[in-house]
């Protein structure tokens, strides 16, 4: 059999994170791609805990620690520093969560990303605040229930449009990616370490934890969201060059991936089928970036 | 300008990464230095950044790769870093900042007043207090010789137009007489996939403790430190920087403590009160943090009575210098300390406001308030 995904490990055993986290499975398939000559900037997430305390660490690459909103910012430091002291090979990664990313960190990514500083920022969104106990981010769906969203008044606004944010950017490279789909990260990661200035992934990464659904679900749950086209996977060029990396043979219905999960269980037919609009809207939107589609999709209601 | 002697500075240190955001009364600082970097007449990285934030954010990633790193900022710029100078000091980085001392807003005021920089007092970072620009050009020098010593960040602050805006003549010293007093920097670890360690990870209780008790023991070494390098430079340059700087102290009978700018007036205002007969004498406090208690003890148990003029207020308590020296004499002297707040938000402070401040402490055996206001509006 041929091995698609190289044997190199950068993760070793002795994580502390939750079973069936995806946002783990996101770090091993990004090392693998990325290589040793990698700094990871790491902030305030669950993967500060999930590396484990002071003096362990789980990964054979050097990490850096830093505040909650300043991951851009630190990986920018850390690459102009690097450069000073002569070292212009290693890869200086940004590494955050949804909420580092969509909220609390988004100024200091919006300016690294205007100054087309040379790093790659990773956004492993698993849709809420999970380190804290779920709560809700800008990054949490419509409908969900979160600690701070609950079942009474749950999240009435829709997901925020990061890629859409970042493509205004117009940085050289933006992908989505998941952890359902190894081998498309991969590819994508190699192909960005490649690229100079600022690259932006957005990689889905359930969380059992927070969705209440089963560990033993989240590939399977990463992959509904692929084949749903809740969570499509594509990449953006300067902006304004989208690709779709894979198109569902068949799009499944939405419900298939809600109903897998707890925090979706109290949503009535009604309130499903507006998230199914939501999903068509936006998928059709990006097969017509993407030169799939010709005409402008209608708005849902 | 002073703002310009922190750019020289920071080129004679030969700073290899700045990050910083615009600040008025700070911005010539970075313009100079982004000539500089643009010129190569500096070779370094310069980050423009969206705020202050984030610069101290990137200095800090730039100082754990191994780079020597600068930021200028003021008042609310320095607020804004606030959480990071915690942070830049945890990590033990030598990150060196000049400190525009700038009124806190509302209402908005450009003019100075120490409530910024003192506001960062517990953060863990040395404070130089500069009386003239070409203090404010030394002191980033020494403060990278101490910085990196201890990796302890330093902060170099003066006052705004007083110093920041005024042009005094400054000797800008011969690059190989810097290079010579302050090699290049050798961090003692690093981030590097060379040797891949994490930083600043989940810190349990069974080791934060240590990491903070190592902190303060090096932070305690500081002001002698700063008294040899201090000495160090003026065997190279001809100018002592120390700790603290004492005038007219040794037959005093009242001395005043001041510091900044308002150092430099004091003397005028020692000058012409000998003039009329009265001996006094001026301790300008250079080092704020960690703050100098064994020199502050020796010269103030000399005088009959002392006057602290704060430029600052800690609301609710008194003048933060006064709360420091009053705190240096506890249970050792029992010379009455006066303590004066004056100058608020740029407000002159005046030989004539000194005058004001030494007839009210020889009017009086002891403070009847703890704080006398001098120059408020009735």
């Amino acid at each position: 059999m041929k091995l698609s995904l190289p044997l190199d490990e950068y993760m070793n055993p002795g994580h502390l994170a939750c079973q069936g986290c995806g946002a783990t499975l996101a770090m091993r398939y990004v090392l693998k791609a990325l290589g040793q000559k990698t700094v990871l900037c790491i902030p305030a997430c669950c993967w500060s805990v999930i590396d484990g305390p002071f003096p362990y660490s789980c990964l054979d690459v050097p990490i850096f620690h830093c505040a909650f909103e300043t991951a851009a910012a630190s990986a920018s430091g850390v690459k102009a520093g690097l450069e000073m002291v002569g070292d212009k090979e290693t890869t200086v990664v940004a590494w955050a969560g949804d909420g580092g990313t969509f909220d609390i960190g988004l100024q200091a990514l919006s300016g690294a990303a205007e100054r087309n500083d040379d790093i790659i920022y990773v956004c492993y969104d698993n849709e809420a605040y999970m380190n804290t106990g779920i709560q809700r981010s800008s990054a949490t769906p419509y409908g969900a229930w979160t600690t701070t969203t609950p079942v009474k008044h749950f999240k009435d606004q829709p997901k925020k449009d990061i890629v859409a944010i970042m493509a205004a950017h117009r940085i050289p490279y933006i992908a989505t990616a998941s952890v359902a789909y190894p081998e498309d990260l991969y590819k994508k990661m190699k192909k960005a370490k490649e690229i100079k200035g600022t690259r932006f992934f957005h990689i889905y990464a359930p969380c059992p934890t927070g969705w209440k659904s089963r560990p033993e679900d989240t590939v399977k749950l990463a992959r509904l969201a692929v084949q749903t086209c809740l969570f499509p996977l594509f990449e953006v060029e300067k902006g304004e060059h989208y690709t779709l990396s894979i198109k569902p043979r068949e799009k499944k219905p939405v419900a298939e991936y809600l109903r897998l999960q707890g925090r979706f269980h109290h949503l009535t037919e009604k309130e499903i089928q507006l998230i199914q609009e939501e999903v068509d809207y936006n998928w059709s939107r990006l097969l017509r970036l993407c030169g799939q589609a010709e005409t402008q999709p209608a708005a849902p209601k | 300008m002073g703002n310009h002697a922190l750019s020289y500075g920071a080129m004679l240190s030969r700073a290899q990464v700045i990050s910083a955001y615009p600040i008025t009364p700070q911005t010539q600082v970075v313009e100079l230095l982004s000539e500089m970097c643009a010129s190569k007449v500096l070779d370094a990285q310069f980050i423009k950044v969206e705020s202050e934030h984030s610069a101290m954010a990137s200095l800090i990633g730039a100082a754990l790769a191994g780079a020597r790193t600068f930021t200028a900022t003021s008042a609310q710029g320095l607020a804004l870093m606030h959480e990071l100078l915690h942070w830049a000091s945890g990590a033990r980085l030598p990150i060196v900042m000049g400190n525009i001392n700038r009124a806190m807003a509302p209402g908005w005021s450009i003019w100075s007043d120490q409530n910024d920089s003192l506001s960062q007092r517990d953060t863990g970072w040395i404070q130089f207090y500069c009386a003239n620009n070409q203090e404010v050009l030394d002191s980033v020098i020494q403060a990278y010789k101490v910085a990196e010593r201890f990796s302890i960040p330093a902060m170099i602050i003066l006052d705004a137009f007083t110093l920041s805006h005024t042009y005094e003549v400054v000797d800008v010293p011969d690059q190989s007489l810097v290079d010579a007093y302050l090699p290049p920097f050798q961090s003692a670890f690093r981030l590097t996939p060379d040797e891949p360690h994490a930083f600043g990870g989940l810190t349990s209780p069974d080791h934060y403790f240590e990491l903070r008790y190592k902190l303060q023991k090096d932070m305690e070494k500081v002001p002698e430190a700063v008294e040899a390098t201090g000495r160090e430079y003026e065997k190279i340059f001809g100018r002592y920087l120390g700790a603290v700087d004492a005038y007219q102290v040794d037959d005093a009978e009242i001395i005043l403590v001041t510091s900044g700018t308002a150092g430099s007036t004091a003397r005028v205002a020692v000058d012409l009160l000998r003039q009329k007969g009265i001996k006094a004498g001026n301790l300008r406090i250079r080092l704020f943090r960690p703050f100098p208690f064994a020199l502050v003890r020796q010269i103030l148990s000399r005088a009959k009575k002392v006057a602290v003029v704060d430029r600052n207020i800690s609301y609710g308590h008194h003048g933060i210098f006064y709360q420091e020296v009053k705190s240096a004499l506890y249970g050792l002297s029992s010379v009455p300390v006066f303590g004066f707040i004056t100058g608020l938000g740029g407000r002159d402070i005046t030989p004539e406001t000194f005058e004001a401040i030494v007839n009210y402490t020889l009017a009086k055996n002891q403070p009847e308030e703890e704080i006398i206001w001098i120059g408020v509006k009735q």
